[in-house]
């Protein structure tokens, strides 16, 4: 039974969990829709890196993971934490600096700590979550624990030595991390291919031998499926595993790119393979849920952002005593 | 003359740079930053596209390949960005560049050039708000560039390009529309030569980066008071002219430091404990230090706000060593 | 009376590890070659036999991975003390210190900290070159969310050690070397010392002089001979960089009404600035003279035999600045 996400009757059902996977895309979609449009209007401080079409990745791999078991995310981060079960209004109040904020306002959205639920932080240094995915891991099975921990990173920390050197950790202490690579093609404004050597990547991790896949990241069930390995395997005690995930981000870097980088006909390409339609057509085809049913869960999503944003907006900026508070414990 | 904004003279001065010198690339993108100024390196493009080499997210190896090219004949131009990203390559600033000419006895050069934005910037967030040069300066061998003017800038850039050490140019991105007339043909701006932005007689506002445009602020604000205010520009933290700021301080008596970096070992603390030693007799009243307080930079606006050793505070300071 | 005895420094900290580690299974320590090797200074010896691979862990030569690991093993539950071998290499440990280390608590807004110990080696003198010989605890003091200790003696070492460990914030632990088998007297307790408190180590009535690490016996050498012309000195040890007990510099400097900050490491930007800075801003009517700043040559540390004494002040350095500021 899987404690990641909440089900509708309870019952181990690969339909119900496809379900619930669908309900959270689509929270995430309009999640991020409406901090788009926030930020669009001025009310997000500082830059926000938004993570619709890539939400199939997000879902899928933490729908593989307990609730025990740990996460590492980075800069595009909002899918992650709402996956994990951040609170949807003080997750948004803290990409809009609010008091009331998962973090009293202080971090915003790349720097979101929600330990409550596992979550070691979105991280504003690329590969920054990787060494500290994998620390938890240490740090589990030190306690005699097989709790697992997800490190999530983009195409762009493929190139950094420290992925290579906690890779290569794991590997010989037979640590219980899965190293996700969330590859959208892109690091910032550069397309990977042109700055990423090797002909394969899944034998970045192969070199270590850990077991290294490139699955379908616009697949939610394809990536559940792959995690559930991993996890597995993790939770086995046989160490890690490495899935690279191949998606799309539908926006830019952050709001306000203009994308001059990406090519047309590439994107409309992607745009037909949006998680989200792959997703509503199994479910009408498994006959798990009608169109309509469907369609009403996309109203409450989207009812249930719009609230948020209400409430959000209207509520209070930190006191300036905040300022100076949890510097030392 | 033209007139440019301090972007646009930034990357004026790296073009001459590249034209004068054939050693010369440029390793990095978005130069002129992301925000309203940052065509100014579609001219660098254009001109000298073929130079440029756009890298993988791996500062270290990055910072590494700029200082051995240099150590190889090269004259690179590394650009990263923000400046906290360059804290995974700080192994190859410190260890290797600011150290290679020392230890091969002369015989090794590296002529490195890299180029930072640092500094509070508007919801940056605790991880991207760091101005790091402090740290830079505490060891030696590398020459530390804080432009603060478009005039600056390209002479700065210019003597940066054409310095034989490892040169780390850090701007504060805020700074990069500032507009004024700017010389259009080549021209250096020596290091170690600190200016004098304002003249004044009743307190030495010593300042750099984007502080210098706060004190500036401060100092029209004070004139009201019939306090006068002399800015001085330190303009390079290494090497620095510390001549010019004691003939300053001797002359008004009062001395209050600026500066973004983190109060503790931060820039203003040592401005001051340099510049006393020198220029005791003639303080009239105790120095005093304006820079950001010892926490991490919060991502909301009013926090962030509050951290900002801005214009107010500067004025604030200068009224408490006047008042005697 | 409480029962004394002699201890190096070495050994001091050694065993201030001993005990942390069989009073709490949460500390782990992680290093190179700190397990069945014992450490490349002898600093870990014994640990390994008595606590197992799981908490004595040795790591690949991957500074920034494993630092990286400490820190996320200090989120989730452990309290690593996690070696860096030469202070010289925690430059590729910066972004982590910097940027997560010292922020998640306060990124987290109170709910986790990170109660992890970065114990490292430093200080001139063995000839081991600029790559191999500096402490870097000016950056450390720069960055807020950390606490730097840099303690001048084993009885130090040892209590600042166990605070450190206990204490539920990253802290920084410099170790000068040279220090290592120099010993001297600690109570058979082995008492913490609390970090922020620094030790007044000699009285004095015309000069203060504040001394980091090893040049407190320096500045006690200096101290000794000046006696002999009358000019008697007040020796203070600050034990922490960060956070810094002003009050009893302030306090002291109000008294002698001169001021002399003696460090091992480079002058510009560093903590000689700093106290000078804190002293003039705190006690300035009170200076009969500026504050004087005696520290290490702005140059790379070279290895020959006669240049690298000269990197670093001593004792008659020293010396001839309190005759220089008494004058």
């Amino acid at each position: 039974m899987k404690k990641g996400l909440k089900t509708q009757n309870g019952a181990s059902d690969d339909g119900q969990l496809m379900l619930s996977m669908h309900r959270t895309m689509l929270r995430i979609r309009h999640f991020e829709e409406t901090i788009r449009k926030l930020a669009a209007s001025g009310a997000v401080p500082g830059l926000v890196h938004l993570c619709a079409g890539q939400e199939a990745t997000n879902v899928g791999i933490i729908a593989a993971l307990e609730e025990r078991d740990f996460i590492a995310s980075h800069h595009r981060g909002h899918g992650h934490c709402i996956a994990k079960g951040a609170p949807i209004e003080e997750l948004m109040a803290e990409i809009l600096g609010k008091a009331s904020g998962l973090c009293g306002g202080r971090s915003g959205s790349m720097h979101v700590i929600d330990m409550d639920r596992r979550n070691l932080g979105t991280n504003g240094i690329v590969g920054g979550g990787i060494p500290l995915a994998a620390g938890a891991a240490l740090a589990a099975r030190s306690r005699g624990s097989d709790d697992v921990c997800v490190c999530f990173f983009g195409d762009g920390a493929l190139n950094q030595g420290l992925l290579h050197e906690c890779m290569n950790m794991a590997a010989i202490w037979k640590l219980a991390v899965v190293f996700v690579c969330e590859n959208n093609g892109y690091g910032e404004f550069t397309a990977i291919d042109d700055v990423t050597a090797g002909p394969s990547m899944p034998g970045r991790g192969k070199v270590f031998g850990i077991p290294s896949v490139m699955i379908d990241g616009m697949d939610v069930q394809a990536v559940y499926d792959a995690a559930r390995r991993a996890v597995a395997y993790a939770r086995a005690g046989k160490g890690p595993s490495f899935i690279i995930c191949n998606t799309w981000r539908f926006g830019g870097h952050h709001v306000g790119d203009k994308q001059e980088y990406k090519d047309d006909d590439i994107t409309k390409a992607w745009l037909l393979r949006d998680p989200l339609l792959k997703s509503a057509k199994v479910l009408a085809a498994t006959g798990v849920a009608s169109a309509k049913a469907i369609a009403q869960m996309e109203i409450d999503a989207i009812t249930e952002m719009m609230a948020a944003a209400d409430a959000v907006r209207r509520a209070p900026e930190p006191a300036p005593q905040a300022l100076l508070e949890h510097i030392y414990g | 003359m033209p007139q440019m904004n301090l972007a646009e003279a930034l990357i004026d001065g790296l073009i001459w740079s590249l034209r004068a010198d054939p050693r010369a690339t440029i390793i990095g993108r978005g130069i002129a930053g992301h925000g309203p100024e940052h065509a100014a390196e579609d001219r660098l493009k254009q001109e000298f596209g073929s130079r440029i080499i756009d890298p993988p997210t791996s500062e270290a190896a990055v910072a590494q390949l700029g200082t051995g090219a240099a150590m190889a004949g090269a004259r690179p131009f590394v650009h990263y960005g923000t400046a906290v990203f360059a804290y995974e390559a700080w192994n190859q600033f410190i260890n290797e560049a600011a150290n290679i000419h020392y230890m091969s006895n002369g015989q090794l050069s590296a002529p490195v050039t890299f180029h930072l934005f640092h500094g509070i910037r508007g919801g940056g967030g605790p991880q991207h708000s760091g101005s790091p040069y402090a740290m830079y300066a505490n060891n030696p061998g590398l020459e530390i560039v804080l432009p603060t003017s478009p005039r600056d800038a390209k002479g700065l850039m210019r003597s940066a390009m054409a310095s034989n050490n490892p040169t780390i140019v850090i701007q504060n991105a805020k700074l990069l529309g500032l507009t004024e007339d700017v010389p259009a043909e080549d021209y250096y701006i020596p290091f170690g030569k600190a200016d004098v932005k304002r003249a004044g007689k009743d307190v030495s506002v010593i300042a750099c980066s984007r502080s210098v445009i706060d004190a500036l602020e401060a100092a029209a604000i004070l004139e009201n008071e019939d306090v006068s205010v002399e800015v001085i520009d330190i303009r390079t933290l290494a090497p620095l002219d510390v001549d010019t700021i004691i003939a300053s301080v001797e002359k008004t008596g009062r001395m209050v430091a600026v500066d973004e970096t983190y109060e503790i070992c931060g820039v203003a603390s040592e401005l001051i404990a340099s510049v006393v030693t020198r220029a005791f007799s003639a303080l009239k009243s105790q120095p005093v230090r304006v820079a950001r307080p010892m926490t991490p930079v919060p991502f909301s606006p009013p926090l962030e706000a509050a951290v900002n050793p801005g214009t107010q505070k500067i004025v604030e300071a200068c009224r408490r060593v006047c008042l005697r | 009376m409480d029962e004394s005895r002699t201890i190096n420094f070495r050994d001091a900290v050694l065993e201030a590890l001993f005990i942390e580690m069989r009073a709490d299974s949460n500390v782990i320590l992680i290093g190179e070659d700190v397990g069945a090797a014992g450490g490349v200074f002898k600093q870990t010896q014994g640990l390994f036999a008595e606590f197992g691979e799981r908490r004595v862990i040795d790591t690949p030569i991957s500074e920034p991975g494993a630092f990286g690991m400490a820190i996320g093993a200090a989120m989730s539950g452990m309290r690593p003390v996690f070696e860096v071998m030469f202070g010289d290499f925690m430059t590729l440990c910066m972004d982590q210190l910097v940027n997560q280390a010292a922020k998640v608590r306060y990124m987290s807004n109170g709910r986790v900290g990170v109660p992890l110990v970065l114990r490292t080696t430093m200080g001139t003198g063995a000839n081991l070159g600029p790559q191999h010989s500096q402490g870097f605890y000016a950056w450390a003091a720069h960055t807020p969310g950390l606490k730097v200790v840099v303690p001048s003696n084993a009885a130090d070492a040892c209590g600042l050690m166990r605070a450190a460990i206990l204490d539920d914030d990253p802290v920084l632990f410099f170790e000068d070397r040279l220090l290592y088998n120099s010993s001297c007297e600690i109570a058979s307790d082995l008492p913490i010392v609390p970090i922020g408190s620094a030790r007044i180590v000699r009285d004095g009535r015309d000069v203060t002089i504040i001394a980091i690490g090893r040049m407190v016996a320096f500045a006690q050498e200096a101290a000794n001979r000046l006696a002999k012309d009358g000019v008697d000195v007040e020796i203070i040890d600050p034990r922490t960089i960060l956070p810094f007990d002003a009050a009893t510099v302030v306090t002291s400097v109000k008294k002698t009404h001169r001021a002399i900050v003696v460090d091992g490491a480079p002058l510009a930007y560093g903590v000689t600035g700093e106290i000078a800075a804190t002293i003039m801003e705190q006690a300035f009517d009170w200076l009969d003279a500026p504050v004087m700043r005696l520290a290490a040559v702005n140059a790379p540390v070279p290895i020959s035999r006669s240049l690298e004494p000269l990197v670093r002040p001593d004792a008659i350095r020293i010396e001839n600045a309190v005759r220089a500021v008494i004058a």
